[in-house]
């Protein structure tokens, strides 16, 4: 199903860390109140390889978001390494991250405030290759912007260049700002919830583009929280849990047979299409806790159903527990 | 329809149209006729996609809609027809019989008031309770919701994301209704919490025989709870009938289409778009309004609109494959 | 993707017009008759100012008649305590005026502008920095400053303009640090910034287009301000006098007891033009911060009632 395993990774991130400070105030301050901080990515290895779609998935402050714009450098990292194409990408500076830049793009959840409603579409998708000083000309820029229309499956390209924003569908400003990523020919997209906004018969049209671009040799790192899609459409699947990746695998291993208690109950809990398929859902009490305060030991024992006293003190790793698939690793002790 | 098991609906809508006024003289047929039966206790998932008329239906059962709105149609609560005097006759009802979970409810709460006292105005405003009679009931309906009576004067911001979406779902029983209408009620949960609310709403209606629609765009979560399904489309319901055959036996393109076009955690069927866009309600359409998108359209689809036809114990559709005058001619077009 | 769909709902697309650009001004200078007037108004008054000494029919220096003469064929509006014609001196206050009040609407635009879109971009210390001073500024009495600034820097126009700018930026400044904020969060910018966008083009293209409009209207807002406050500072003797201004025609019929000689019009023509051209001001820049901003209406407030229709004979029935 991929092409992983035979050429270098694109990306390596390795023992990713983010953290936010908790502005105190002056009130917390003379009160000395501790300083939080945000936990938002607690240590995060994965890679993402030439040709794979590789999908973070975790309910809403579990860290996916953080960890893209992480590695996108829109936000800076407390530790660890980001490598693209092998060069730390971490602490470069704006200068040297600028070629780089060129190479891995960003695609928004929110089609109907990607793209500035002041400029028609044409401008939008010139607008890389201006910063990025690209083309020969105006005649070259202009033959590119066309091109990466119609890579965007915006056929005829010269019906949609003129227009603004406003006239266009949510499925069709996905699709303008993905032809803004698709100009600068780059070799990774991060697609950050590309579908949730969009109505679900047009969904598929975006997710099988994406595809696509997947099997013409793009990286893609995908974040969503619908297991359904990215058990569809990734190749592999991480799991994430207040900022670390509990389970990750290929994502036909780890959404049949899953290892974690987290990933196994999310997984009984999304509902099925079919009405005969559905299984006694394992519905965890509580919400997701605060990233600012994380549990000791194992960040999950709170809600974990099958928590044990030893749960309490270790901080799991991922590891291949007895059993599984190769590729197939879980944060779990008791996995 | 569902008459034909014996029982009673509570809630009737018969041939239920709204338009709305725009610029000029002209007019958007918002909801075109459709026809919806309740039962005591059950829950009818209500489908389609943006725009296709679902909130403006149940908006219109409520008698919510504005006065650029104008309705026709009947809606039987108990045999009385609550909309033949139009507001006059609704409003008696609004809360007290039938009452409402909004889309985003729960981030409808006035901030700087406490949630109890939110829950408890509308119990003051239709006379069922003030004082400690309302606190009490307060504290008892934050109880049936999950939530501990004593959270009650806490405010909005002190609740998370599920927990005031249980709340509103409080609020919406304060009078207790016997229907339940929830538009969109786990749209923006995350989810575990989605299936919690969706647990809750199902022992609702199982324990107090509450009868609920529940309005959404997500398929799956229509074949997990609710044994019956409406599916609408530009304004019209086009096939409606028990989940489980709507699924397995569907009788109207759009059906099959929009269940193929919803990634499933195990299946490994095609993922497919539905190319093009709804129609546009302010012009009157000639033929099915489905045509232009359909994939088994034949010569009477561009010509008239479909009947509704009874394909089905309890199930109706309205599609012109299903009528027996044009079988030969529909055999001629393989799907 | 089948081409037949596809090329039915592009043929719809293609059906509708590309969308002008420019079509905001029009909408909003002639769809609205209030703003229409004001411009009208302004427009004139910006004439009469520029063609001032060709259309003054006597001398603003020299007197041409007796002390508070009444109005008469020769001279339309009579003569003031110097004996001088007021209608030329209503026309050459027409120049100090309004030169005054764009010119200070023009520095309080800048200064505030600029400190706005500092502070509302960058955001962090000098963001908490500028508005420090935005702050002080604002807590400043305006009158004791013209005067204390005038007494202190002498009385001549520059200074007046200078004043009046460095007085009233500071709305402007939170205006437009409110503005560039919302702006800088929204998503295209932050695409365009992880797109490798440096900060001037950020500005330049994409938050600039969203402030102009409304710096426009404020800046409109703010020449109804400055002339009032030159007609202010003129009338506390405080103005330049070597100029004649609608403020210090008014202080002088007050010096001059045109109430005892009831000479009327030495006193009402002046203050009629200022509030004339406050008003005309005002209308025009509401009108664009209304067209701007939809939400300033109320009527969506209006209590839901629908209307019912009767189910026989309804037209469209399946």
């Amino acid at each position: 199903m991929s092409t992983e395993g035979t050429s270098a990774p694109l990306l390596e991130v390795k023992g990713l860390v983010t953290r936010y400070p908790v502005p105190r105030g002056i009130v917390g301050t003379v009160a000395r109140r501790p300083k939080l901080e945000v936990h938002a990515v607690e240590g995060v290895d994965f890679t993402v390889a030439p040709g794979e779609m590789v999908a973070l998935v975790g309910e809403s402050g579990c860290g996916k978001t953080t960890t893209a714009q992480t590695v996108m450098r829109m936000v800076d990292h407390t530790e660890g390494e980001i490598l693209f194409r092998g060069q730390d990408i971490g602490e470069m500076s704006a200068g040297q991250l600028q070629p780089i830049r060129r190479q891995m793009q960003i695609i928004f959840q929110d089609p109907y405030e990607s793209l500035d409603p002041r400029f028609r579409v044409h401008d939008t998708v010139m607008e890389p290759l201006l910063i990025h000083g690209i083309g020969d000309n105006g005649k070259d820029r202009d033959e590119r912007v066309l091109h990466a229309l119609e890579r965007a499956g915006l056929t005829p390209p010269d019906l949609f260049a003129d227009r603004f924003p406003h006239e266009l569908s949510g499925g069709q400003r996905q699709r303008v700002a993905i032809a803004a990523a698709l100009v600068l020919e780059p070799s990774m997209l991060i697609a950050d919830e590309p579908v949730s906004m969009l109505d679900v018969s047009v969904r598929a049209g975006i997710l099988s583009l994406l595809d696509g671009l997947r099997r013409g040799g793009l990286g893609i790192l995908m974040i969503t929280h619908d297991l359904s899609t990215a058990a569809h459409f990734a190749d592999r699947i991480a799991v994430m849990y207040l900022g670390r990746i509990v389970e990750e695998g290929p994502s036909r291993e780890v959404v049949r047979n899953p290892r974690h208690p987290y990933t196994k109950a999310l997984i009984s809990v999304v509902p099925k299409r079919d009405p005969r398929m559905q299984v006694e859902p394992q519905i965890l009490t509580g919400e997701t806790p605060n990233p600012t305060l994380v549990p000791p030991g194992c960040r999950f024992h709170p809600r974990c159903p099958i928590a044990e006293a030893r749960c309490t003190q270790t901080d799991p790793q991922l590891r291949e527990p007895d059993g599984a698939d190769e590729g197939h690793r879980v944060a779990c002790i008791l996995a | 329809m569902s008459e034909s098991n014996g029982a009673t609906p509570v809630l009737s809508v018969r041939d239920l149209h709204v338009w709305f006024d725009l610029s000029e003289g002209r007019e958007l047929h918002a909801v075109q006729g459709i026809d919806l039966d309740l039962l005591p206790g059950e829950r009818l998932g209500l489908v389609g996609e943006s725009g296709c008329g679902k909130t403006t239906s149940i908006l219109a059962v409520m008698g919510l809609l504005p006065s650029s709105a104008a309705v026709a149609g009947q809606v039987m609560l108990n045999g009385t027809d609550i909309m033949a005097g139009g507001e006059d006759t609704v409003s008696p009802h609004r809360w007290k019989d039938i009452a409402m979970v909004f889309q985003g409810a729960m981030n409808a709460f006035n901030p700087v008031k406490r949630i109890g006292e939110q829950i408890a105005e509308p119990m003051r405003l239709h006379d069922v309770a003030s004082g400690k009679e309302a606190r009490k009931q307060v504290g008892e309906l934050l109880e049936l919701v999950g939530i501990s009576a004593n959270r009650q004067d806490r405010f909005p911001h002190e609740f998370s994301g599920g927990m005031r979406q249980r709340a509103a779902i409080a609020m919406a029983l304060a009078c207790n209704p016997k229907v339940l209408l929830a538009d969109e009620p786990t749209t923006a949960l995350d989810v575990m919490v989605q299936a919690q609310i969706l647990d809750l709403l199902v022992s609702l209606t199982n324990e107090l025989g509450l009868a609920m629609i529940l309005v959404t765009h997500d398929l799956p979560v229509v074949a997990q709870v609710c044994k019956r399904a409406a599916v609408m489309y530009a304004g019209k319901i086009v096939e409606q009938g028990a989940t489980d055959t709507l699924f397995h036996e569907p009788r109207h393109p759009y059906t099959r289409m929009l269940f193929q076009a919803t990634p499933d955690l195990y299946g490994d069927d095609a993922v497919l778009s539905i190319p093009g866009a709804p129609p546009r309600l302010d012009r009157v359409l000639t033929g099915c309004p489905f045509a232009p998108r359909c994939d088994s359209a034949f010569h009477p689809c561009l010509l008239e609109a479909p009947e509704e036809r009874e394909v089905g114990e309890a199930h109706v559709a309205s599609c012109h494959r299903n009528d027996p005058a044009h079988a030969a001619e529909a055999a001629a077009v393989v799907v | 993707m089948s081409t037949a769909v596809e090329t039915a709902a592009q043929a719809e697309l293609a059906d509708q017009p590309i969308s002008p650009r420019h079509g905001f001004i029009r909408s909003v200078v002639f769809g609205q008759p209030a703003c229409f007037v004001g411009v009208s108004v302004v427009i004139a008054f910006t004439l009469i100012a520029i063609f001032a000494p060709l259309l003054e029919p006597y001398s603003v220096t020299q007197q041409v008649g007796k002390v508070y003469q009444p109005p008469s064929s020769q001279h339309w509006l009579g003569t003031d305590d110097g004996g001088i014609d007021v209608f030329s001196e209503l026309i050459a206050g027409a120049r100090v005026s309004m030169l005054v009040g764009f010119a200070g609407a023009a520095v309080a635009m800048l200064i505030g502008g600029l400190v706005g879109l500092i502070s509302g971009f960058y955001g962090g210390k000098s963001d908490i920095f500028l508005m420090r001073i935005t702050d002080y500024f604002l807590v400043i009495p305006d009158v004791p400053l013209m005067i204390v600034a005038a007494a202190i820097f002498g009385r001549s126009l520059t200074n007046i303009i200078i004043i009046i700018g460095v007085i009233y930026w500071t709305s402007t400044a939170r205006l437009i640090r409110a503005q560039v904020k919302s702006v800088r969060e929204r998503v295209y910018v932050k695409r365009a910034r992880a797109l490798g966008a440096g900060n001037r083009r950020l500005m330049r293209s994409h938050v600039l287009p969203q402030v102009t409009p409304l710096l426009i209207a404020n800046t409109v807002l703010m020449i109804a301000t400055a002339i009032f406050a030159e007609t202010y500072i003129s009338f506390l003797g405080l103005g330049d006098p070597s100029t004649i201004s609608w403020g210090r025609m008014i202080q002088n019929s007050l010096q001059g007891g045109a109430i005892f000689y009831k000479a009327w019009w030495a006193i009402i023509p002046p203050g009629l033009m200022v509030t004339i051209i406050i008003l005309a001001s005002t209308m025009v820049g509401t009108s664009i911060e209304d067209a701007l901003n939809p939400r300033l209406k109320v009527g969506h407030l209006s209590v839901r009632r629908f209307r019912l229709r009767p189910l026989v004979g309804r037209p469209g029935a399946d």
